[in-house]
């Protein structure tokens, strides 16, 4: 029989894992992905995980997923919807049904399906399929028991064996998609190196898995290929999530302008793997310092700003709203700093886990008086990586403290990255005072080209000098109240931010230039925002895509791009943020908005499915 | 013998009222900084928000105002990615207590290298008058005009209950003293907090009136040393002795009491019991202790990051961007 299932070959699938947060589901997530890549397939995922670490067992607000979208030629996004869901248990298979396909499979684990397991998920009836109304095709497999079976002699204890399905899942859905499970072995004994038992209990079930596929069919009628097209860059290339890329990014950066990097930081969801990350590498001399608070991140990293380092503070809202005061003295005393903000869901304590775009407003606005800063944002978890560089190097050589933007999508959501050579990076050159300017000196003298002070670092002999956080007198920098100073440093702290738009590249628009529409977005929509443009074109109707990573200043050409089309649309993950400092920048530009505040990514239908509308208009 | 000269860390004209204990204190850094014989260059003093946070302006060293309750956070940041720089950080009681409380207690926690100077006048001068977190029970002030209804903070205490590992308290007039306090406080390695019981003329006249001139100290405080004996009064006619739980101070002579008697002072002790009861003394039963209490050496935090980063570097195989690249799990693109 085996020889006989038809293989067919698919451009693209979406596979999402769902289970308990303790099932291993990133884990299985992971290595679906990274194997897929490796035969040089495009990737894209996203973890979509709870706020609660380990909720009671089999519970709804338990259920944490992850989504892995491959393709052929380029993707962009874990996609909106699933061709396969894994749902380990009734509580994921209730939460996470929705996001498959009508014509999607959904494989479970028929031993979860008890009547005690059925309860905890709140099903009414003993039939949770009809009780949904679920129409997909359902591939029920005992993978619990199949897991204790197949390890029943391997020794461990009861709990252990179970610890394993999660790869007897990837088992299937590797035959399902015709994966080389020698792939996923190599990182399962990587992963496990350090308990050689464990490892191989895994790699027994997953190969139980996939001969359970391979022996019953999986009741479905076809297995796919996905093979790879289009032209990939040679190279060696890694699976990167933006936390990591963004950490990655900070430490290029350090590299490239001979500095010390250093992270003051306080944990905080989602942006606490930046200091994990980064905690690691002290073999590269990265210093970082877990603060008694977030205020103490910041204030911190002004110091060692101060004091001559590449200074980070990592953080999300709410720790933006603490660091405000600290964020503001680097403003005034016109040091290198860099803040960033992985966004989530808002206000206060809000949606920790979830994603948004909410923060923007706040990044450019939210500190007293009128307190000037770059705002960039990275538009995609291997962007986070020269987002963060080009962060860097802005704050170094124009003396500002800078805000980069993520978000919780793009930092927990992973893509293929090509392995770059720091010996591309453009040059890192901090502003420093240099020996032969120490006659005469004084502290808010002022690079002519980019109107930033130079930065004399303590220990320098000739160049002892006092700053701090009241107004002071233009070059000379003694404390000064005179009202006409105060107007003229007000002005220079602007401008000084507003010459860095000749330092960054102009906006570029995608899509034809008699397009009807222009979409317009920053940061972590790129993606969706690319494939809603694509998929309008391939419709035949006439879209262009402009999307913003350079915030404050605008690119250039701005004004001109957004004036050149009949039709524009900002589309943000907030109520119109990016949308209302493009209308104060650009006098009588008036776009059309599409807004979701639902701490979930985009999906590309309902992008689509909104700009035609706004077509049709 | 120092080269520098107390000019050589004088800047600009302080603009702190007459009287107010700034100016003397100001003075007694200058001194100490000169026989430190460290380079203004290779000196940095940061501040938070208050008068006395204004006192890097009258550095000639580097200096950073900064802002308010922060400095200790601040200076934790300078210390650690430039510590070849001797860090000051300068905070009064409402700066260093209270709004930067929090801060206080960690960095002596971390025990980071930095002189942490605590100008306590008791009292918030720069925004007129009210009490602070130093301020006692039941203190009038435009904030509790009916007295507060809060106990206040002993900084010792404070400082003891962060694992502080140096604690000395001077008295902003007394130049000898203050100036041995804050030499002590700049050799000794980790966090050295130094109380100066100063005078706020306008909004607190008056608060260390016991101890504030020449005369009072000499009846009302005692002034420790390491390695010599609990001794005080106009004439050195007292001392301190230990009883039972506690200490307790006799006349020498009388009772059959000698010198031998009298606790010699051990600042270098780990154990903080007789530290902490020396630096709670009160009068009118006891003296107001004054000079280096505690003195204790510790691994300093900034040289445990910088000892860590060696140990890592030796024990792992990258060092730069590209070598860290190398160590994730790659795959090729043909």
């Amino acid at each position: 029989m085996a020889e006989q299932t038809k293989i067919k070959d698919l451009d693209q699938v979406i596979v999402r894992f769902s289970g308990d947060s303790g099932d291993g589901m990133q884990l299985a997530g992971n290595i679906f992905s990274t194997i897929s890549a490796t035969v040089g397939n495009d990737i894209c995922t996203f973890p979509d995980y709870p706020a609660d670490i380990r909720a009671p067992q089999g519970v709804l607000t338990g259920v944490s997923g992850f989504q892995v979208h491959i393709g052929a030629d380029k993707v962009l996004t874990p996609g909106d919807a699933c061709d396969v869901l894994v749902a380990m248990n009734p509580a994921a298979l209730k939460t996470q049904y929705k996001y498959c396909k009508p014509t999607g499979a959904i494989i479970i684990d028929s031993d979860s399906f008890t009547a005690k397991d059925l309860e905890k998920a709140e099903f009414k009836t003993d039939d949770p399929i009809a009780e949904l109304g679920i129409k997909n095709d359902i591939i029920s497999c005992p993978i619990s028991s199949m897991c204790v079976e197949s390890l029943k002699d391997s020794g461990l204890d009861n709990k252990s064996m179970l610890r394993c399905k999660n790869m007897l899942a990837l088992g299937i859905v590797c035959w399902i998609f015709d994966r080389d499970l020698k792939l996923a072995e190599g990182m399962i004994r990587n992963k496990f190196a350090k308990k050689p038992e464990i490892a191989e209990a895994n790699i027994k079930v997953l190969n139980d898995g996939y001969n359970f596929g391979h022996n019953t069919h999986a009741s479905i009628a076809h297995t796919y290929r996905i093979e790879s097209k289009g032209e990939k860059a040679k190279g060696l290339y890694m699976d990167i999530n933006g936390n990591k890329a963004t950490a990655y990014g900070l430490m290029a950066a350090a590299e490239k302008a001979g500095l010390k990097l250093f992270l003051g930081s306080y944990p905080i969801t989602p942006a606490t793997d930046i200091l994990h990350e980064l905690a690691k590498h002290k073999s590269m001399g990265v210093i970082t310092m877990q603060a008694e608070d977030e205020i103490a991140g910041c204030a911190s990293a002004v110091g060692a700003a101060y004091a001559g380092a590449l200074a980070c503070t990592s953080t999300s809202g709410p720790g933006v709203c603490l660091k405000s005061e600290a964020i503001n003295l680097a403003v005034i005393t016109e040091l290198p700093l860099v803040i960033i903000n992985v966004q989530r869901g808002g206000p206060s304590t809000g949606l920790p886990t979830k994603s948004e775009q909410t923060d923007l407003l706040q990044a450019l606005f939210g500190r007293n008086g009128e307190s000037p800063l770059p705002v960039i944002a990275a538009t995609s978890p291997t962007d986070c990586f020269d987002a963060a560089y080009s962060a860097c190097k802005i704050a170094l050589e124009h003396m500002t403290p800078v805000m980069l933007l993520t978000d919780a999508f793009i930092a927990n959501g992973s893509a293929a990255w090509k392995l770059p050579n720091i010996d591309d990076f453009a040059d890192i050159k901090p502003n420093f005072v240099t020996p032969e300017m120490a006659e005469g000196w004084t502290p808010y003298m002022r690079n002519p080209e980019t109107g930033a002070r130079y930065w004399a670092v303590p220990g320098t002999p000739g160049f002892m000098h006092r700053i701090g956080g009241l107004e002071k007198s233009n070059a000379t920098g003694a404390i000064s109240t005179a009202p006409d100073n105060h107007e003229l440093m007000v002005k220079l702290r602007a401008e000084k931010v507003d010459r860095i738009a000749d330092a960054i590249p102009e906006v570029e628009v995608y899509g034809a230039e008699d397009a009807e529409l222009l979409i317009v977005g920053f940061g972590g929509t790129y993606g969706h925002l690319r494939e809603a443009a694509d998929e309008l074109n391939k419709q035949g109707k006439k879209v262009a895509h402009a999307h913003f990573t350079y915030i404050n200043p605008l690119p250039h050409n701005t004004e001109e791009i957004m004036r050149r089309y009949k039709k524009v649309v900002v589309a943000e993950q907030n109520l119109g943020q990016f949308a209302a400092f493009l209308r104060m920048k650009i006098d009588g530009f008036n776009p059309y908005q599409y807004n979701e505040v639902k701490g979930q990514p985009f999906t590309v239908s309902s992008l689509v499915e909104a700009f035609t509308k706004i077509m049709e208009e | 013998m120092s080269e520098y000269t107390v000019q050589d860390f004088k800047f600009g004209q302080p603009r702190w009222c007459p009287g107010c204990g700034d100016h003397s204190f100001l003075g007694a850094l200058h001194k100490a900084m000169s026989e430190l014989g460290i380079a203004p260059h290779q000196t940095a003093v940061i501040s938070g928000i208050g008068c006395s946070s204004r006192l890097p302006y009258y550095m000639n060293t580097y200096g950073f105002h900064t802002i308010h309750g922060r400095a200790a956070a601040i200076a934790t940041g300078v210390k650690i990615a430039n510590p070849e720089l001797t860090v000051w950080q300068v905070s009064g009681d409402g700066d260093g207590l209270a709004i930067g409380g929090n801060h206080f207690i960690h960095a002596v926690r971390r025990n980071i290298d930095l002189n942490m100077i605590l100008l306590n006048n008791r009292i918030y001068g720069l925004t007129k008058g009210q009490y602070s977190p130093t301020s006692a029970r039941g203190f009038v002030s435009k904030s509790s005009p009916y007295g507060t209804v809060e106990d206040p903070f002993t900084p010792a205490e404070l400082c003891f209950g962060a694992r502080g590992r140096f604690f000395a308290r001077c008295v902003a007039t007394d130049m000898p003293v203050a100036i041995e306090c804050l030499k002590a406080a700049a050799q000794h390695k980790g966090a050295a907090v130094t109380e100066v019981l100063q005078n706020c003329v306008i909004f607190n006249n008056g608060t260390h009136e016991s101890v504030y001139n020449k005369e009072g100290r000499a009846k009302n405080s005692i002034h420790l040393v390491h390695g010599k004996p609990m001794i005080f009064g106009e004439n050195n006619e007292y001392g301190l002795v230990q009883e039972g739980f506690g200490l307790k101070v006799v006349k020498i002579g009388e009772n059959g009491i000698t010198e031998k008697d009298i606790l010699v002072h051990d600042a270098h002790c780990a154990d903080t019991t007789l530290h902490l009861k020396l630096a709670l003394m009160q009068g009118p039963e006891f003296p107001i202790a004054l000079g280096v209490i505690r003195d204790v050496d510790a691994p300093t935090y900034n040289d445990s990051i910088y000892e860590q980063i060696e140990e890592v570097k030796q024990a792992k195989k990258y060092h730069n961007f590209t070598e860290l690249l190398a160590t994730n799990e790659t795959w090729e693109i043909k």
